[in-house]
C-alpha cells in the first residue's frame, strides 16, 4: 500500500506527498480519492495553524503543494467526476480597508474544504457585495477587516444587503484582528470567528450540510 | 536633511548625522485588549504608565493613538496626549486616522510635534497638510494611495515624490515631511522585505527626505518575532531609515548596535550605556 498522503502533505514533504500521488495516479486510482486526500492533508495544516503549530509560510507552502496536487490530477478527472460543492461563499475586504492576508487565509481555508469562495479582494464597495450575492445566489458573505474604521463599513454593507432584500437569503460572518461579539453586534453580522477554522466551522454550519 | 521636533523643554533631531530615532509604539490600543478597554471606559492610567515604561526603554519620541471601536478620538486624543505630556518631557507623534481628532490634539500640544500620518490620497492630502502647516507641525507620509499600498517599489516611490511635491507646494519644508515606507509581512509575501529596503534606498537618493518604519509588520504571522523585527531594523537602518516607530524596549538595543557600527556613536558612548543599563536590569531582576 502506498504511504498516506494525509499525513505527508499534512507534515509537508513536498516531494514525497507529490511521488505518492503519482504511483497512485498511474496505479489507476480514483483521482477524487486522491484529491480528498490531499484535501485533508490540508485541512490538518490549518488545525496546526489554528494551534500555533504552523505558522503563515507553512499554509502557503501547503497551498503551493496542493495546487501542484490539483495540476496532476486534473487531466485524469472526468466531467462527472468533478468534486462536489458544499455551497457557495463569497468573501472579501470591506471598503476602506486593504488587510488582505486573514482574508486570504480564510479563503484557501474555506476552498480546501469544499466550498465554492468568490474572493472579491480588498476595499471592497457594498454594492459589489449585493451585486455578487444576486449574481451567485451564495447563501454566506464574510466580510474581513483589521481596521477600527472597517466596522462602519460592515455595518454599512450588512446594510445594504438588508436593503437589497436579500438579508434573508444569506447569513453574514465578520472577522478580522480586533472583532469581538460586541463589534458583531454593532455591524449587525450573524456571527464572528477568530480565525479560517472558525470561518469553515461558521459556512459548514449553514450551508456545509 | 534634519528634522526637528520637539516637547516643551526638549528638541530631538532626526536625520543622517544622528543615531537612529525610536518613536514608540505601545501607546496604541491595536491589538491591546486592555488599553482598548481601558480607553473605552475613558481611563488613562495605563497610557500614564506605557509612557513612564517607553521613554525609560530608551524611546526619544512617543506615538500616541487611542484610535479603537466605541471610543470617540476627536475628545480622547487630547486627554491622552495631555497625559502623556504631564508624565514624561518628551516630542508626541499625534497618531489618527481622523483628521479632526489629529486638530484636537494640535490644539493642546505644546511644541512641534510629529504627526502620524498623512497619505497619496487626495482626501488625506486635502485635510491633513493645512494642519501639518497651520500647527507648525512635520508629518509622516504613508507611501498609499487611492489603489492601496503598492506592492512593487516604482510605485511607492513615485507615490513618495507626490507627498513631498504637495506638502512643499503647500509650503511645507522638506525636511518636516517623513517617508514612511511601509513593511508586509515577510511570512505572507516572501518577496516584500527586498521591496521594501530597496524602496528606502531609492527614495533616499532621489528625495533625500528622512525616513520612518513600523517594524514589527514584518513579522506577522511567524514565530520569534522579536527576532524578525530586529534583524529587520538593522537593515532598515542601514539602507537609511532615520526615525523607527517601535517597541523601544525590544528593539533599542539592536539600533543602538547598528548606530554604533554605522558611526553615528562617537566613543561608543550609547552603545556603552545601553549595555550598562541591562547589566543593571539583570541584577536588579537576578
Amino acid at each position: 500500500m502506498a504511504k498516506d498522503l494525509v499525513n505527508t502533505l499534512a507534515d509537508l514533504k513536498e516531494k514525497e506527498a507529490l511521488g505518492i500521488v503519482q504511483e497512485r495516479l498511474s496505479a489507476g486510482e480514483d483521482p477524487l480519492r486522491i484529491l480528498d486526500d490531499a484535501r485533508r492533508g490540508v485541512e490538518i495544516v490549518g488545525k496546526r495553524f489554528s494551534d500555533e503549530e504552523y505558522f503563515i509560510p507553512d499554509l502557503v507552502y501547503s497551498g503551493e503543494i496542493l495546487k501542484q496536487i490539483t495540476d496532476m490530477v486534473k487531466p485524469k478527472l472526468t466531467k462527472a467526476a468533478e468534486v462536489k460543492r458544499l455551497g457557495k461563499v463569497i468573501v472579501g475586504t470591506v471598503a476602506g480597508d486593504i488587510h488582505d492576508i486573514g482574508k486570504d487565509i480564510v479563503v484557501f481555508m474555506l476552498d480546501v474544504n469544499g466550498f465554492e469562495v468568490f474572493d472579491l479582494g480588498i476595499d471592497v464597495p457594498v454594492q459589489k457585495f449585493v451585486d455578487k450575492i444576486k449574481e451567485t445566489g451564495s447563501g454566506v458573505v464574510g466580510l474581513s477587516g483589521f481596521l477600527t474604521l472597517a466596522f462602519q463599513s460592515m455595518k454599512d454593507t450588512v446594510g445594504a444587503i438588508e436593503k437589497a432584500g436579500l438579508r434573508n437569503e444569506v447569513k453574514i460572518m465578520i472577522g478580522g484582528g480586533q472583532i469581538d461579539d460586541q463589534v458583531r453586534s454593532f455591524t449587525g453580522a450573524d456571527a464572528y470567528g477568530k480565525d479560517a477554522m472558525d470561518a469553515v466551522k461558521l459556512a459548514k454550519g449553514w450551508i456545509g450540510g | 536633511m534634519e528634522t526637528r521636533v520637539s516637547s516643551p523643554t526638549r528638541e530631538v533631531f532626526i536625520g543622517d548625522g544622528h543615531p537612529t530615532v525610536l518613536i514608540g509604539e505601545r501607546i496604541n490600543p491595536a491589538g491591546k485588549k486592555k488599553l482598548a478597554e481601558a480607553l473605552k471606559a475613558g481611563n488613562l492610567e495605563v497610557v500614564h504608565r506605557e509612557a513612564l515604561a517607553q521613554a525609560q526603554a530608551g524611546a526619544d519620541i512617543l506615538d500616541v493613538s487611542v484610535g479603537t471601536f466605541g471610543v470617540n478620538e476627536v475628545k480622547l486624543l487630547p486627554q491622552a496626549v495631555k497625559t502623556v505630556m504631564d508624565t514624561v518631557d518628551i516630542p508626541l507623534c499625534l497618531d489618527s486616522a481622523v483628521p479632526e481628532a489629529l486638530e484636537a490634539a494640535l490644539k493642546v500640544y505644546k511644541g512641534k510635534p510629529l504627526i502620524n500620518s498623512v497619505t497619496g490620497e487626495e482626501r488625506s492630502l486635502a485635510r491633513v497638510l493645512p494642519l501639518v502647516k497651520e500647527y507648525g507641525a512635520a508629518v509622516i507620509g504613508l507611501v498609499q494611495d487611492e489603489k492601496g499600498i503598492p506592492k512593487d517599489s516604482e510605485r511607492r516611490i513615485a507615490i513618495a515624490h507626490k507627498l513631498v511635491e504637495k506638502a512643499t507646494a503647500f509650503g511645507i519644508a522638506q525636511e518636516d515631511i517623513i517617508i514612511d515606507c511601509l513593511a508586509f509581512a515577510v511570512g505572507a509575501d516572501p518577496g516584500s522585505g527586498t521591496a521594501v529596503i530597496d524602496t528606502i534606498r531609492k527614495i533616499k537618493a532621489e528625495l533625500g527626505v528622512n525616513l520612518t518604519l513600523g517594524a514589527s509588520n514584518v513579522s506577522f504571522g511567524l514565530p520569534d518575532r522579536s527576532l524578525l523585527n530586529n534583524a529587520f531594523v538593522v537593515m532598515a537602518v542601514a539602507a537609511g531609515v532615520t526615525c523607527l516607530i517601535v517597541d523601544a524596549a525590544k528593539i533599542r538595543p539592536a539600533v543602538v548596535a547598528a548606530d554604533l557600527i554605522l558611526g553615528r556613536d562617537k566613543h561608543a558612548r550609547r552603545y556603552i550605556d545601553s549595555y550598562r543599563q541591562r547589566q543593571r536590569l539583570q541584577k536588579q531582576e537576578g
